[in-house]
């Protein structure tokens, strides 16, 4: 079967003229090249079966991540999936802890109990991955009710996939949020397939946005490549949150360059597709706007890719070279006391 | 000391913390306007107001997703499944989410949320209204599993669950709703993972949960006129179980029966039954028996139930075996 062909967004270098700071438009520059080399080199070390499990890698969507959680304060929840390591990163956590976590090591941030589909930061607002598919949009719904009884004017993000759309959990939570007007944004990474299966043949409507009217709340699809594009579409769906009117859904087109897991041989899309949207590559958008509006130059751009991959590989570095965690260490936590 | 049923009781307990508490609220279905499906809830929303006593959709899974989260950011929060047989929908949310959340993430998010139950166990409503499902929430860690049979150990367990930083399944009898008890009007809590010997007595062990306390309290009687004293036990708590409690019963008696509405097989009455031979094999005279219904869906009509639960006299029957 030959995926069906989806709307990909704007083709046009990157998205809406409007003006974005150039530092804020480097700060969301340099988050991607770390989402990408932390990606690029977890890849690399996998294939050489230097850690455990499984990885489900972001490459590609690192627009998507980065422009929506770049709207978000310190004090705002995202909950995420089993592919959130661009959503970790995005969201501030530090980068050596969520490596180590990969790695299964003591010192990961989880302790080594997460693995690669885990991870949490309370004071970041990062409220873990998950390994159910659409298992974590429901307890959204709960951060963002604990923002309406503080009367805070925090927001929360449930981040998923497509394949999550057609769970009840993202139903019913969706449901509940427009219902009681909660302050949740509702982000659906359209990747166009859910391990192997692409979303036109799960679903009769291809736009997960759509689903939105049905609840009676605003949706919108996004080019999920365009990180500008991203950025305005969360500015705006947050701002309504913060103001009290309600959720929104975004759905972000993109794609994911990997697999569904890393060893995925893909016989489900064509390579013509895979270049398609290899084409519109959000980095590679991104540095073009810059190099083209004259922020920056190619040098310090280069400057700060290189920057990004001697972190991620000291980060690396510093998981092989760590201990496992004490097998003793399982009886602990089950209970607090 | 006021006279007060087992629903109210609990209304208390939930009205006294939620005035004691301002991270206290409680959702559910039909909780707020309506005051409780079966009035479990009467004179919250007046009390509290819409935002910390509020109706839901029904949709079980953000109903308990919804605690889930609000538990994770500070709150304390209490949903409410309106019947036990309705956890199928809400599974994930209670098993994978919140039993799980401290554990993983090693204390980084504390899990105060009760998720308020019911079994209705024999009160006729057939095979979606009648099941006694504590041994799906008992077999999972992190969670803690709660089953009052009176109403003062309702009002003492549910403050106690309020107040515990894990998730604790609270299972409220519908059967038990209207039976009265003195209840002392200060402020008493009663600790998790506690049994309580309802009578005490010195030749059979019998635990008992929920509605089949009262049945064994009735057993007891009888036997006792036989010249036969049974040491009642309601665990209270399923998990933690308090297996001390139940041993140094066993230790004294030498015989042990256990008697749930609940099914044999992996249930309380199996667990109950395996505690004693790990902890005093050695003290038993006879082999620990086990009084259930047999494993059957709760069928809907008139005499099924009768025909199906223990009652009064086939606990009679099983402590005289026990005894011959
Ligand atoms: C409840 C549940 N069902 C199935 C799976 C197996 N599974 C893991 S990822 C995945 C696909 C998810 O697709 P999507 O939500 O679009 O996210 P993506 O992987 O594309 O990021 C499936 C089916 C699971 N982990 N949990």
């Amino acid at each position: 079967m030959s995926p069906r062909k989806q709307t990909a967004g704007a083709k046009t270098p990157v998205g809406p003229v409007r003006t974005v700071e150039p530092g804020h438009i480097f700060q969301m520059y340099r988050k991607m090249l770390e989402i990408r080399e932390c990606e690029d080199q977890l890849n690399t070390a996998f294939s050489k079966n230097l850690f455990p499990g499984y990885i489900h890698s972001y490459l590609g969507q690192e627009a998507c991540a980065v422009g929506v959680c770049s709207a978000l304060r310190d004090d705002d929840y995202i909950v995420t999936t089993h592919r959130g390591r661009g959503h970790y990163l995005a969201k501030g956590m530090a980068l050596t802890p969520m490596i180590c976590e990969m790695f299964g090591k003591a010192n990961g941030i989880c302790g080594g109990r997460g693995g690669e589909m885990h991870a949490a930061d309370p004071a970041l607002g990062i409220l873990g991955g998950n390994g159910i598919v659409g298992g974590g949009i429901p307890y959204a719904t709960g951060a963002a009710y604990s923002a309406v009884l503080n009367g805070s004017d925090q927001v929360a993000v449930a981040f998923f996939g497509e394949g999550a759309s057609n769970q009840g959990s993202f139903h019913e939570a969706m449901n509940l949020a427009a219902a009681w007007n909660l302050p949740l944004l509702f982000v659906c990474e359209n990747n166009l397939y859910a391990e192997m299966t692409p979303f036109s043949a799960s679903s009769r409507q291809v736009d997960v946005a759509r689903r939105a009217e049905g609840y009676g709340i605003p949706g919108e699809v996004v080019d999920g490549n365009d990180v500008l594009a991203v950025y305005a579409a969360a500015e705006a769906a947050v701002a309504r949150a913060r103001s009290g009117a309600g959720p929104t859904l975004l759905e972000l087109k993109t794609y994911r360059y990997g697999g569904h897991f890393q060893g995925d041989p893909c016989h489900y899309r064509t390579r013509e597709e895979e270049a398609e949207w290899r084409a519109r590559d959000p980095l590679i958008r991104l540095h073009a706007h810059i190099l083209s509006q004259n922020l920056s130059s190619e040098s310090e751009l280069d400057s700060w890719r290189e920057d990004q991959k001697a972190q991620v590989a000291a980060a690396i570095e510093v998981a092989l070279s760590s201990p496992d965690p004490d097998p003793n260490e399982a009886l602990s936590f089950v209970y607090a006391s | 000391m006021t006279m007060k049923n087992y629903c109210w009781a609990l209304i208390d307990a939930i009205n006294e913390e939620m005035a004691r508490d301002p991270d206290v609220f409680l959702a559910g279905e039909d909780v707020a306007a309506a005051g409780g499906a079966f009035g479990g809830s009467r004179g919250l929303l007046a009390a509290h107001g819409p935002l910390r006593v509020r109706d839901t959709p029904i949709s079980e899974e953000v109903i308990v997703g919804l605690g889930v989260g609000a538990a994770m950011t500070g709150k304390r929060p209490i949903v409410e499944i309106m019947f036990m047989d309705f956890f199928g929908l809400c599974m994930d949310q209670i098993v994978n989410q919140a039993a799980k959340m401290h554990y993983l993430y090693q204390g980084a998010f504390k899990m105060p949320m009760v998720i308020r139950t019911m079994t209705a166990v024999e009160m006729g409503i057939g095979p979606h209204h009648s099941q006694s499902l504590e041994a799906w929430v008992g077999h999972v860690p992190g969670l803690k599993v709660v089953m009052p049979s009176t109403p003062r150990d309702a009002k003492g367990l549910m403050k106690s669950a309020i107040r515990d930083d894990n998730p604790v399944v609270f299972i409220e009898n519908l059967a038990l709703h209207k039976i009265k008890e003195d209840i002392e009007d200060e402020e008493f809590l009663i600790p998790l993972g506690k049994a309580d010997i309802k009578r005490a007595g010195r030749d059979v062990t019998v635990v008992a949960t929920g509605l089949m306390v009262h049945k064994a309290l009735a057993a007891a009687e009888i036997l006792s006129q036989e010249g036969i004293e049974i040491e009642v036990i309601d665990p209270r708590t399923i998990s933690p179980l308090d297996v001390d409690t139940i041993v140094a019963s066993v230790r004294k008696t030498n015989r042990a029966l256990v008697v749930t509405s609940a099914h044999k097989p992996f249930g309380l009455a199996s667990e109950v039954a395996a505690q004693i031979m790990d902890h005093a094999f050695y003290d038993l005279d006879v082999p620990v028996a086990r009084l259930t219904p047999p494993f059957t869906p709760q069928p809907f009509g008139k005499g099924f139930e009768a025909f199906l639960h223990p009652d009064k006299a086939s606990i009679v029957a099983a402590v005289r075996e026990l005894m011959a």
